[in-house]
């Protein structure tokens, strides 16, 4: 940057910038970088070592049994069927590899998303600095998220895992500000006028009422992350991901069409177990009860 | 999220997240816990009292403060971008007094009773609550004061919907700490107060709009503070139902001795319910009075206007117009005293009471006459104690009906079944034609 700006001819080295940036960061953070590559590919691991272990009928019962237990014994027999599919296509060990990647990711991201929610919904400064943030975070092509974290944490589970995060947790962060805020101010009022503490409020009123919709927020960071398993496989994450881009390198047609309804399916699971989640909160539960 | 300034618990809110509340919160506290609470009891001061309160939304609402102060009318303040919703009210409730707030929507009424318990901080002027002022005060104690001294209902109920209707009786005390029997105990009784015995497992989605309110109520009432603000608690339930409400309102207040403030836009409501009346118009208090004092001398064209359709008949009660029993004999008389009585005045009947001036029924001539040829010597025999008899509260547009019913008078009658008065058909429509006329042409009649 030592030739002067022509603003005839505009030259602003904006990527350069960027780049110079994270290259000092990367260097300045490293051992945080480090905590940061052990701690998600050590819990990646141990949930992938935890779905795998088992034979996968096992697992098909564990699965059935969940979805019996929030739903309906209808949910139950397509989880029978679906998982099954799963194993018959030989797509078993992806789907879990995958499974675990989509529940760390959506999980930590969750854990981000819902306290950065309750902020955004307790300050309108908050707010408004994080709309145009989380705006940048989703529309950004989430391919771009690679190559940094790629540089990062090089190939592996890791930049697939942090670039899920990112781009799947913006829904997240939006539906519990949302929720909060739609929460019934008279009844927030109520429990001022009682005098009640601003934590209490939280955990007594405001928490309680935002569920359902905090709940359906925590689905479309699910859905978001499952959205990214492809990518993410492109840096070295393992899992079904991969068996699509395996597919679309060779032009494996069979292959690709498998690994996608191995997605599908663990998609339909996903999303059907936490809307029911959801619809068993106590406000929804305790609304329904009738006379 | 609207667009209003950070009211003060909002701001406590942000100050609890930045965890600096302690380094924060104002140091101006005039008294700490009880103490001053103690000193300041039973020695008849004001239940509640607003000093020049003022609450301004907006761009320069302290600048807004001062030139209203100088005499500044509404318009100019909102032409120069602030909105000032309640305009330096003053006024005093006394405990055990029902006083009512009346305006129509946006004329701040909403507000100030949140100004009240300090759910919005006013943008200048003071509230004392037992003599002690709030404004100011830190938010530790400010809670304090919302637990021990005043309690809210709320227009749309503002229950937990999560919660048992028990659970929501005894949230008061949830946030006070008490142990668990004893908000058990307390929700119990509270619910027992307010009618819903029996209720308690249920939850507020199971029950009508009327009996949410009422938990609302038994809420507020075992909280135990003596002030209850009530903000149109009764204004989302349909009419039947408001009016139960209000008479449940006014026996309870009598037992327990509450002091309420209560907001309506409902005169016939402020009517029945207040002792004293302060009517808002824009964000002032134009006038301050009994239901009769509003009623009678209206403070300005605006509040004349609104009294004009108030339905009188609604305001007044029988023990207003009833008159004396023109012939009242006595049980224990024989019949000729009573026909004698009726031949004096005139009458074809005679209302009966005993002893202790218990209304025991009537009397008319045709069994009286029977009765004296039969040679009777009492009444016992012959009184019809079939009698249209109603309670002196009784307001006048309850009278119609009963009245036209019945051919003899009405008879008014008190909680233990004395006689006080009657209500001839004539009188009360007397007292309608006297009521259509304006007050002021009285004078040119005479």
């Amino acid at each position: 940057m030592s030739d002067s700006f022509d603003p005839l001819d505009p030259r602003l080295r904006v990527g350069t910038w960027v780049s110079d940036a994270f290259d000092w960061f990367t260097d300045t953070f490293q051992p945080v970088l480090d905590l940061v590559d052990t701690v998600l590919d050590g819990a990646y691991s141990a949930v992938v070592d935890v779905l795998s272990a088992p034979p996968f009928l096992v697992m098909i019962v564990l699965f059935a049994a969940l979805g019996w237990a929030v739903r309906s014994w209808k949910f139950a027999v397509f989880t029978v069927v679906g998982f099954y599919l799963i194993a018959a296509m030989d797509r078993w060990d992806g789907a879990m590899q995958t499974l675990s990647l989509v529940l760390v990711a959506a999980f930590i991201g969750t854990l981000i998303a819902v306290p950065l929610g309750i902020w955004a919904a307790r300050s309108p400064t908050v707010s408004n600095l994080l709309r145009p943030v989380l705006d940048f975070m989703q529309t950004m092509p989430a391919m771009v998220y690679l190559i940094p974290t790629l540089g990062a944490f090089g190939i592996g589970v890791v930049p697939g895992m942090i670039s899920t995060i990112v781009f799947a947790m913006p829904p997240g962060v939006r539906f519990t500000e949302l929720a909060i805020r739609q929460v019934d101010t008279e009844v927030v009022e109520a429990g001022q006028a009682f005098g009640s503490s601003p934590a209490r409020i939280l955990r007594q009123i405001q928490l309680p009422l935002a569920l359902p919709t905090i709940m359906a927020g925590i689905n479309q960071v699910i859905m978001l992350s499952l959205s990214m398993v492809v990518l993410a496989a492109m840096v070295g994450a393992a899992g079904l991901g991969l068996d699509v881009v395996a597919g679309l390198s060779s032009l494996n047609v069979a292959r690709g069409v498998e690994a996608g309804l191995a997605v599908v399916v663990l998609a339909i699971y996903l999303d059907r177990v936490v809307s029911a989640l959801a619809d068993r909160a106590p406000v929804v539960r305790a609304s329904r009860v009738r006379a | 999220m609207p667009a209003v300034p950070l009211s003060p618990s909002l701001a406590s809110l942000v100050a609890w997240l930045t965890g600096r509340l302690d380094s924060r919160a104002p140091k101006r506290a005039r008294w700490t816990r009880c103490v001053a609470w103690q000193t300041n009891e039973g020695e008849g001061v004001t239940a509640l009292r607003a000093e020049g309160l003022f609450k301004v939304f907006g761009r320069g609402a302290d600048d807004a403060v001062r030139r209203l102060r100088d005499g500044a009318s509404r318009a100019d303040v909102v032409a120069q971008g602030a909105t000032p919703a309640v305009i330096d009210a003053s006024f005093e409730v006394q405990p055990g007094e029902i006083f009512v707030v009346m305006g129509l929507s946006g004329s701040g009424k909403s507000t100030l009773i949140r100004m009240l318990n300090g759910l919005w901080e006013p943008t200048a002027g003071h509230v004392y609550i037992d003599g002690v002022d709030i404004s100011g005060i830190g938010a530790a104690q400010l809670r304090e004061v919302r637990q021990r001294k005043i309690s809210m209902v709320f227009q749309h109920f503002a229950l937990l919907p999560h919660r048992t209707v028990a659970e929501n009786a005894a949230y008061a005390l949830d946030i006070q700490g008490r142990p668990k029997d004893e908000q058990r105990a307390k929700a119990a009784e509270a619910l027992e107060l307010v009618g819903l015995g029996g209720w308690e497992d249920r939850y507020p989605a199971q029950l009508s709009g009327g009996m949410q309110q009422r938990v609302g109520l038994a809420r507020a009432l075992a909280a135990g503070s003596d002030i209850m603000l009530m903000d149109e608690a009764f204004s989302a339930l349909d009419p039947l139902i408001r009016r139960e409400m209000q008479d449940q309102l006014l026996e309870l207040q009598a037992s327990l001795g509450k002091t309420v403030v209560f907001i309506t836009h409902d005169l016939n409501e402020a009517m029945r319910l207040g002792d004293r009346i302060a009517v808002m118009r824009d964000g002032r208090i134009v006038q301050v009075g009994t239901a009769e004092e509003v009623l009678r001398d209206p403070a300005n064209d605006y509040v004349a206007q609104f009294v004009a359709d108030v339905d009188r008949t609604r305001v007044l009660t029988a023990s207003s117009v009833m008159v004396p029993a023109q012939l009242q004999v006595n049980a224990s008389a024989g019949p000729r005293v009573a026909l004698h009585g009726m031949r004096d005045k005139q009458l074809s009947a005679a209302f009966v009471v005993a002893r202790d001036r218990k209304l025991r029924g009537v009397v008319r001539d045709e069994a009286v006459v029977a009765s004296v040829n039969r040679g009777d010597s009492t009444l016992e025999s012959i009184v019809d104690s079939d009698v249209a008899s109603v309670h002196p509260d009784t307001v006048l547009a309850e009278l119609f009906a009963p009245s036209a019913e019945s051919v003899l008078p009405l008879a008014v009658v008190d909680d233990d079944g004395r006689l006080l008065g009657v209500i001839p058909r004539v009188t009360l429509l007397t007292a309608m034609a006297s009521l259509a006329e304006a007050q002021p042409d009285l004078e040119v009649v005479r």
